[in-house]
């Protein structure tokens, strides 16, 4: 699988570019969070605020209500913890089309603690007029973009940055699901980089014998489309969620809301963070560390269905990704 | 209108925001007191704004903003029509709502039946200003975030080449937070000169006196070295109003430090001090003290 470099901002320029109404935020993590080349392509569109967060927010509202569209860069701790009140006021109450791009969503950061956004999704979701998108791929981080743009109102993006690999060939759509497989001993739904760490593993329970209707999860909020309630409803052991996040307000929370509300008795393993910060360290070992990893999906598999399966580490492969799209494509025909 | 006419203004002023405390059994009487003629000048003399578009009396509630929400209602259009060439008006501190809407009656701006709406369930002239309350734009009542969002709003009138000012009153509170000298700092960074801002410096924040409760001094001193122009005056001297605002800034922000006092032209809040915050009547002998005061100065209610 091949891992792509700077997606965001070479996609960011290049989108941007018949978009005057499109503005740039920075709060001094210009090259961090990838808009260096929208800086330097359009000097006049990029608004940098230094360290002000508080103040980059509210800003970004008054813009917003003059009719420009500020895409706000820097990392999510600093925007949906210190900037939360006015997240709410100035931008979130009044409706407003301002696009809040959080970047290093959970473990993804070396930088511990204090840079790793776990509770950013169930913090947001809780805010009124807010949508929450989360990329997991190139395409998208990419596709994001016209997402967020399409949306009447503020737009929170739990984006990627770096080096990642293209999984999807399709564009995000926005409340959709994407069906990965189909299946009906087990639910698995999975949200940004548990998506690619679940394939390596998904194929490999297929062969053990397991039918798993898997499903990548883009939207946070509005959540629950019908392809989520379908697949809930027929299977037969119990649903997995795995995010990269605090088991608590995220994904595994939106699917026990519905599966409540909905009334479907099944149950339910959250794969997260287990209501604990996380520390500095590589994404592969704060993965094993604190049991994001796809030999605990295993483990939660396991635990659904009874049984052990005799899958360890040397099992798991690399994410088979195209090949699974093309089934779900075939089936759509 | 000369300066004898905004005084009158401001007098009256007063005397509904006296009227609304002695009725609702308390009130944000002091912010009248010290605001009275910084809003009655802006409203007469110194803003460019066209006359109100908004109805004479204000609308129910219909809903805050969502995009589900088409019968959503801005309080802004008491303010004119936003034109490249007019200036806007920004209340920070939203708690002096009864302030402004008041002053929108004493200019003709809203009937006096409007005002009987203050603070009752399902309207608009909330007490504590939102934005769909007459006057008020933004939602501003988590004091600090107002000057943030004009920042936006200046840049944006820039980008769109307008020209009009952006007029903020704030409170000299608000001096305490850090997210006002964000504000500041990045308004001088981008060197932007169409903001003034009136500080109604009444020395007063909840707990009391605010030297008694954080350090903001010397206002006028920190505003200069965050690179704004700034300003002292007498903020009960109309002409000083007046002529601050005219005080130069290219490439700055304007702040005018309004030195203002908490009990100005209703005496008998002096001997409430160090507690001007809210204005609460706990007795009958302070009623009837506060109904006798209104008669005395005021000649009673309005008509």
């Amino acid at each position: 699988m091949k891992l792509e470099a700077r997606v965001h901002e070479k996609n960011l320029v290049k989108w941007a570019a018949d978009k005057p109404e499109v503005v740039v935020f920075s709060a001094d993590l210009t090259n961090s969070t990838e808009i260096g080349l929208f800086k330097e392509t359009y000097p006049d569109r990029f608004y940098s605020f230094g360290m002000t967060e508080q103040n980059m927010m509210s800003a970004a509202g008054g813009m917003a209500r003059e009719g420009f569209t500020p895409f706000v860069h820097t990392f999510a701790v600093f925007m949906y913890r210190r900037a939360l009140d006015q997240i709410e006021m100035s931008i979130a109450y009044p409706n407003l089309k301002v696009r809040i791009f959080g970047f290093l969503p959970g473990i993804t950061t070396p930088g511990g603690a204090s840079h790793q956004a776990i509770n950013d999704i169930g913090v947001l979701r809780t805010v009124p007029n807010m949508t929450i998108l989360e990329t997991a791929d190139a395409t998208e981080v990419e596709s994001v973009l016209d997402v967020a743009q399409s949306v009447d109102g503020p737009v929170y993006v739990r984006q990627l940055r770096g080096q990642i690999p293209r999984l999807f060939k399709e564009p995000m759509k926005l409340g959709k699901s994407r069906i990965l497989s189909k299946g009906n001993d087990v639910v698995l739904l999975t949200s940004g980089i548990m998506t690619e760490e679940a394939l390596k593993v998904t194929q490999v329970l297929r062969r053990s014998g397991v039918s798993i209707e898997h499903l990548h999860i883009s939207t946070h909020k509005p959540f629950g489309d019908d392809a989520i309630l379908d697949a809930i409803e027929k299977v037969k052991y119990g649903v997995i969620t795995m995010e990269n996040h605090t088991i608590f307000g995220g994904l595994g929370s939106s699917v026990a809301e519905l599966m409540a509300e909905k009334a479907l008795g099944k149950r339910l393993v959250r794969i997260g963070l287990k209501d604990t910060y996380a520390h500095g360290g590589s994404k592969e070992y704060l993965m094993k560390y604190y049991g994001l990893d796809a030999m605990s999906l295993v483990k939660a598999v396991e635990n659904l269905l009874g049984q052990k399966l005799d899958i360890d580490e040397d099992h798991l492969e690399e994410p088979q990704i195209d090949q699974v799209e093309q089934i779900i494509k075939a089936e759509d025909l | 209108m000369d300066n004898e006419d905004v005084k009158k203004i401001a007098n009256n002023i007063r005397r509904r925001v006296l009227e609304f405390t002695i009725r609702n059994g308390g009130g944000y009487l002091s912010q009248a007191c010290s605001s009275a003629e910084i809003l009655a000048t802006l409203y007469t003399k110194l803003m460019n704004i066209g006359p109100s578009i908004a109805p004479k009396i204000p609308p129910e509630f219909s809903g805050v903003p969502s995009r589900y929400n088409k019968k959503y209602f801005s309080g802004y259009g008491y303010n004119g029509p936003k034109e490249p060439h007019l200036d806007r008006f920004f209340l920070s501190p939203v708690h002096y709502a009864l302030v402004l809407y008041a002053t929108l009656v004493e200019t003709g701006r809203m009937l006096p039946e409007g005002l009987e709406m203050f603070n009752k369930d399902g309207g608009t002239v909330e007490m504590i200003g939102a934005d769909h309350s007459p006057g008020h734009e933004l939602m501003s009542g988590s004091l600090g975030q107002t000057l943030s969002q004009v920042l936006g709003i200046a840049m944006a009138r820039k980008r769109k080449g307008e020209v009009g000012k952006n007029w903020v009153v704030m409170s000299d509170g608000e001096f305490m937070l850090g997210q006002t000298w964000e504000a500041i700092e990045t308004l001088s960074f981008y060197n932007i000169d169409t903001v003034n801002v009136i500080i109604d410096a009444n020395g007063q924040s909840a707990d009391g006196k605010i030297d008694t409760v954080n350090q903001i001094e010397p206002l006028r001193e920190r505003l200069e070295s965050f690179g704004a122009v700034a300003v002292e005056i007498d903020g009960h001297n109309i002409q000083q109003i007046v002529d601050a605002a005219k005080i130069p800034h290219e490439k700055k922000p304007l702040f005018i430090v309004a030195r203002t006092v908490p009990y100005q032209c209703i005496e008998i809040l002096k001997k409430r001090a160090p507690k001007f915050h809210y204005i609460r009547i706990t007795n009958e002998q302070e009623r009837e003290e506060l109904e006798n005061f209104l008669r005395e100065r005021f000649g009673g209610e309005n008509a």
